[in-house]
């Protein structure tokens, strides 16, 4: 059995592409060529060197001493907050952006949430010098306000989402409305491992790079390729498929995936995806969803702007209902917890999302030597002012 | 079969369609929207169940819909609403609305609604056409629903040909690259698109949607497709002047 995306885009019941006709062409055009074109010498060999020269790849692999001795196992930081733009997301944009030019596309189009997409895409259309268009809720742009003025300052229009709930899920629809309206010269560059086929498996693909990565770097430091354990957040998903998927379908590794509870998973205010939702349709993609009874979408909440998103990608939903995963959640107060507690033990301030991964060492126990490799998806800078009202630090 | 959509498009005449959203303005008003438009000469009405994302639809549908469902509509209700429609309609009804909240009712049980309530068909844009060839059509048709599928004026004529050869009915052409509500006024291209359907010769005959708003629209769009669909103009409507004078609205299409 695999755990990967099946020709379809199907990861055992989910994934696949509902999407409205008016959609067709431009998903088909992508379906047909995404994996051809990856595999092209040229392409490959132009991502690779913009990995590495661009965005300072490969990250470290850090063995976090202090942070091993509290909680008596062996834990490596995978430093993905080391990254240009300081989160993951730029390793999909640069893969997303060379895409498009492949397919001849002069004007891109991304949605954000917190702004770190949003970001990452700007700042890979400044690199290219190509059009960048990003929609954003109103409500996000009001509160954050530094990420606005760092894509406008790289060249891109931030339009305000003002439908629905005027969040990540609402500036999605208007990405895809943005499409459906520039069918021919426009790419949508999606930020997670979520949409319509062949979205999900094409961002794990690009996102790869963290786990083949973690493969040789722990072969350095430990004679072995192969963790106990990969441990990463998961809001739409996409960190957390890059760190797992070269160890997918090994399952000797196993695969812990830590979702935001809020104010609690059953407070009314949460994104824990995995507990809350039911299988659904969301954004083109069969997975867990939160909604209604009636198959109405809810809003979700976190402290984590990056993951307070009502899906989850369809590898995630596969590995959850497969029991492949082992999913857990984790509220504000563990999470800013845990990332004071990373500041202060290792000189690492972590993202919000990525403190959450750090905060299941307080209830999930590993053995003395188990190796366990936490993906420290992205750096706290961005995240200094909800830091600093938690724990009243000015 | 006797589905009255199927009895409509034989009829010697061009088709007016309108969409309206469920529950929009008020919670109460489908029957007296639906009864309305029937007396008023509209041929056929999709009704639209109102979704909290909907993907192809445009600020005044999606508008519409927020509303509705801050009113209280859901499946149910709005098949509680409807329970007793064929007794006053007689024209052709199809319920229009996104795939989840079908799911969740339950697909068997939402056709099985339907044909309870005297639903001629569905049109649901982003259930493609592979899914619901394999999962799906032996639910409808046991039902005696039609589906109606969409082109639009990037579909190629390969797929187009395909669409026509698993439709039964009418197919649902998209007037140009848009979500609803978003063109305003039809130029070369679009009657260039229509000409180009038109001399595919399908089986199916096409009723127009997306960026018809008023007569002249209504006229270009049917000089050569057998109807058209008016759904945000009308919306508009009804924002603006209530629901007690769709005669207003009707008589300004034709």
């Amino acid at each position: 059995m695999s755990y990967q995306a099946n020709e379809k885009g199907y990861y055992g019941e989910f994934g696949g592409a509902f999407i409205p006709e008016m959609l067709y062409p431009n998903c088909e055009e992508l379906r047909q060529n995404y994996v051809r074109i990856m595999q092209e010498e040229s392409f490959k060999k132009e991502f690779d060197s913009l990995l590495k020269d661009y965005v300072g790849r490969p990250t470290p692999l850090y063995f976090a001493e202090r942070l091993s001795k509290k909680y008596k196992t062996k834990i490596y930081l995978k430093r993905e907050d080391l990254c240009h733009t300081g989160a993951h997301k730029v390793n999909n944009t640069i893969g997303q952006i060379l895409m498009a030019k492949k397919l001849g596309k002069n004007r891109i189009i991304a949605e954000t949430g917190a702004g770190q997409h949003g970001v990452a895409t700007a700042t890979v259309c400044a690199l290219m010098g190509i059009e960048c268009v990003v929609y954003m809720g109103e409500i996000d742009i009001a509160r954050q306000a530094p990420n606005v003025a760092r894509m406008k300052m790289l060249g891109a229009e931030v339009r305000p989402a003002l439908s629905g709930s005027r969040t990540l899920k609402d500036a999605t629809n208007e990405a895809i409305r943005d499409w459906i309206n520039n069918p021919v010269d426009t790419h949508y560059i999606i930020g997670s491992v979520v949409g319509p086929h062949p979205y999900p498996d094409m961002v794990a693909r690009f996102q790869s790079v963290i786990s083949e990565e973690i493969k040789w770097q722990l072969q350095e430091k430990e004679g072995r390729e192969n963790p106990d354990f990969v441990v990463a957040c998961v809001g739409g998903g996409s960190n957390a498929a890059g760190a797992y998927y070269h160890y997918l379908d090994n399952e000797e590794v196993g695969i812990i995936a830590v979702e935001a509870a809020g104010h609690g998973i059953h407070s009314g205010e949460s994104a824990a995806t995995s507990a809350l939702g039911k299988i659904g349709i969301i954004h083109g993609s069969k997975t867990l969803l939160m909604q209604t009874p009636d198959g109405q979408i809810t809003e979700p909440y976190s402290i984590s702007a990056g993951l307070d998103y009502p899906g989850v990608g369809p590898m995630h939903a596969n590995l959850f209902a497969s029991g492949r995963g082992e999913f857990i959640s984790i509220t504000d107060d563990e999470a800013m917890t845990a990332g004071l507690l990373l500041s202060k033990l290792e000189g690492i301030i972590p993202a919000i999302e990525s403190s959450h991964a750090f905060a299941i060492f307080e209830t999930r126990k590993f053995k003395e030597n188990d190796i366990v490799v936490v993906n420290l998806s992205g750096r706290g800078d961005k995240d200094l002012n909800t830091y600093i009202d938690y724990f009243k630090l000015a | 079969m006797s589905n009255r959509i199927i009895k409509k498009l034989e009829e010697d005449k061009k088709l007016l369609s309108i969409y309206f959203t469920a529950g929009y303005p008020e919670i109460e008003n489908t029957v007296q929207i639906i009864q309305d438009l029937e007396k008023n000469g509209v041929d056929m009405i999709e009704i639209g169940l109102p979704f909290s994302d909907p993907l192809a639809d445009g600020p005044t549908i999606q508008a519409s819909s927020t509303t509705a469902l801050q009113n209280g509509m859901t499946s149910e209700v709005l098949f509680n609403q409807l329970a007793d429609i064929r007794k006053s309609v007689s024209i052709p009804l199809i319920i229009m609305g996104y795939f989840n909240p079908m799911m969740q009712y339950g697909v068997e049980e939402f056709c099985k609604k339907c044909q309870e309530i005297g639903i001629d068909g569905l049109i649901i844009p982003d259930l493609p056409v592979d899914v619901y060839n394999e999962d799906y059509r032996a639910i409808f048709e046991k039902y005696g629903l039609l589906n109606v599928f969409l082109i639009t004026p990037q579909t190629s004529e390969e797929r187009i040909r395909f669409i026509d050869s698993v439709s039964n009915g009418f197919i649902y052409m998209v007037s140009s690259a848009s979500v609803t509500g978003s063109k305003s006024g039809f130029g070369n291209e679009q009657t260039h698109y229509f000409e180009r359907i038109a001399a595919m010769n399908l089986k199916n005959p096409q009723i127009v949607g997306f960026g018809i708003k008023d007569s002249e629209t209504f006229q270009q769009a049917t000089k050569t497709a057998k109807g058209a669909i008016i759904g945000s103009a009308f919306i508009k409507h009804l924002t603006e002047k209530g629901i007690n004078t769709i005669s207003d609205f009707t008589k300004t299409i034709r």
